[in-house]
């Protein structure tokens, strides 16, 4: 199975503010244990909030709203896909992840296409 | 502190026997599907590691083989990881060249794969007893060699990595399209399959011929959400929707190759020609936009460098698209006296194809339902049949 891993954007990542020489080198290590675990399919962060759009849908009405958005907690910061037997290998994974400050990162299976069949 | 290298291997030693003793006769794992990547908790491995005292004697082993040996430098690091420590130790001991090659196939499916000796039958196009055979033998050379239990260093780990290879791509294949019982696929084992191979590109990064592989799985595996309809029936290849075919994957599968040409841009091995092949059908938009041609001049340097039967039958495939269902027959006709193809129900079923573009239905009809009495993939059976169902009760 795929699971999506989703980090939650912060004050810094929101400021654009990029983190630290330590936590970017645990990072790179980290991610090549996923490499070479053969499991990480992608990865990538995301720029902060006010660089980036929304598109508001209602009916046949388009609107356009530019950034910042505003509730950090909710918005994406970056994430990453792995290949993984299990929701519990991805948290056992995740436990690992260098993560310094106070944050929730957030595991959500893919749907395949079997889920589709059901 | 075992400064005794031979004490050290006898330790190792001692633990393979009581695993090839000791894992019952119906393989590892009760799911064949999950016995890969569970890494060190799976139960194998754990058979392994429940010594602690054990697991010293192979860091000293290592340790002392570290100082001998420093031509590898990335291999060690890579090997900190314990993904791929034990796993791989078991593939490489399986695969050591003490046993003959299809003994080395044998072996790592049956103990690590998790396939039935009847699958690794099928997937070799040999008899069931040969392979029982084969795997008995090949433990008990193992046992008679007294082969340590270790990762292959140097130039014997280039020498020994093609027979991992084609374990490898096997499993992958068993997965893709299982060979026995209702499902047209078996993910877990192409996952499994995937993820072992993107271990041994951590571990052999210097070889073109890993990449290939690796390239030609992504590729191959991109295609999982598009092969089935709703209902669970295959769909070939040029009829299902490109748009299910896994973006991510075929970008993977594409850097894969890349890396593979960055390594080796003339010389090019079986995998990397493979993977080039998968590439020309993920590159083409539409099924009309293929380049046949292209497939066709692959198909002819693959049966150069791995002469077979079964290649050829593709390259008939390929033929037919290219150059139309006529050339493709004396191509297939070529193949009708291969013994090893007797029992193998892609013979018949490329026959028939090519019969009924040309018209003459009647004995298309007949390889097609020869195809299906072949087949033990009940779902294949029932696309087979309803193949030969088209041709026309009245074409006789």
């Amino acid at each position: 199975m795929r699971v999506m891993v989703m980090v939650k954007a912060s004050k810094d990542s929101e400021a654009g503010v990029m983190p630290g020489p330590k936590l970017l080198a645990e990072m790179g290590k980290f991610n090549q244990e996923l490499i070479q675990a053969g499991m990480l399919l992608a990865a990538d962060g995301l720029h902060p909030s006010s660089k980036g759009k929304r598109v508001r849908f209602s009916g046949q009405q388009r609107t356009v709203i530019d950034g910042p958005f505003t509730e950090t907690k909710e918005l994406v910061g970056g994430y990453w896909i792995w290949q993984v037997k299990s929701m519990d290998e991805a948290v056992e994974w995740l436990k690992r992840a260098p993560f310094d400050r106070e944050t929730e990162v957030e595991i959500r299976p893919v749907l395949e296409a079997a889920d589709f069949c059901k | 502190m075992v400064r005794d290298v031979g004490v050290a291997e006898d330790l190792a030693q001692d633990a393979l026997v009581a695993a090839l003793e000791q894992w019952p006769q119906s393989g590892v794992p009760d799911n064949p599907g999950a016995w890969l990547m569970a890494t060190a908790k799976h139960r194998a491995i754990d058979h392994f590691r429940r010594s602690a005292r054990l697991e010293r004697k192979h860091a000293e082993l290592g340790r002392e083989m570290e100082e001998k040996e420093m031509t590898v430098p990335n291999f060690d690091a890579a090997l900190d990881d314990d993904v791929g420590d034990d796993l791989l130790r078991l593939v490489f001991i399986s695969c050591h060249p003490v046993l003959p090659s299809e003994g080395r196939v044998a072996l790592t499916l049956r103990l690590l794969g998790g396939l039935s000796t009847e699958e690794i039958a099928r997937a070799f196009l040999v008899p069931e007893p040969t392979v029982a055979q084969r795997i008995v033998r090949a433990k008990r050379t193992l046992a008679e060699k007294r082969v340590p239990f270790e990762v292959p260093r140097g130039e014997e780990l280039a020498a020994r990595l093609s027979s991992v290879l084609a374990v490898i791509y096997l499993i992958f294949n068993e997965g893709y399209s299982a060979t026995a019982g209702d499902d047209w696929l078996r993910p877990g084992l192409c996952e499994d399959a995937l993820r072992l191979g993107r271990v041994l590109a951590g571990l052999a990064p210097q070889e073109p011929e890993v990449h290939g592989l690796v390239a030609l799985m992504e590729i191959q595996a991109s295609r999982f959400g598009a092969r089935v309809d709703e209902a669970g029936a295959p769909i070939l290849l040029l009829e299902q929707n490109r748009a299910a075919w896994d973006q991510l994957l075929i970008r993977r599968g594409f850097a894969a190759l890349e890396q593979a040409r960055a390594l080796a841009p003339v010389a090019q091995g079986p995998y990397v020609l493979q993977a080039e092949i998968a590439a020309c059908h993920a590159r083409a938009r539409t099924a009309e936009e293929t380049d046949w041609q292209q497939i066709v001049k692959l198909y002819e340097a693959l049966a150069r460098i791995a002469p077979s039967p079964v290649i050829d039958l593709n390259r008939a495939v390929a033929v037919s698209m290219a150059f139309g269902p006529a050339a493709a027959l004396e191509v297939v006709e070529a193949l009708g006296a291969e013994r090893s193809l007797e029992n193998y129900h892609l013979l018949p079923s490329v026959r028939g194809d090519l019969l009924k573009k040309l018209g003459r239905l009647a004995e298309a009809r007949a390889e097609f339902e020869r195809a299906a009495g072949l087949t033990r993939n009940a779902r294949e059976r029932q696309l087979l049949l309803a193949r030969a169902e088209a041709c026309g009760a009245g074409a006789t």
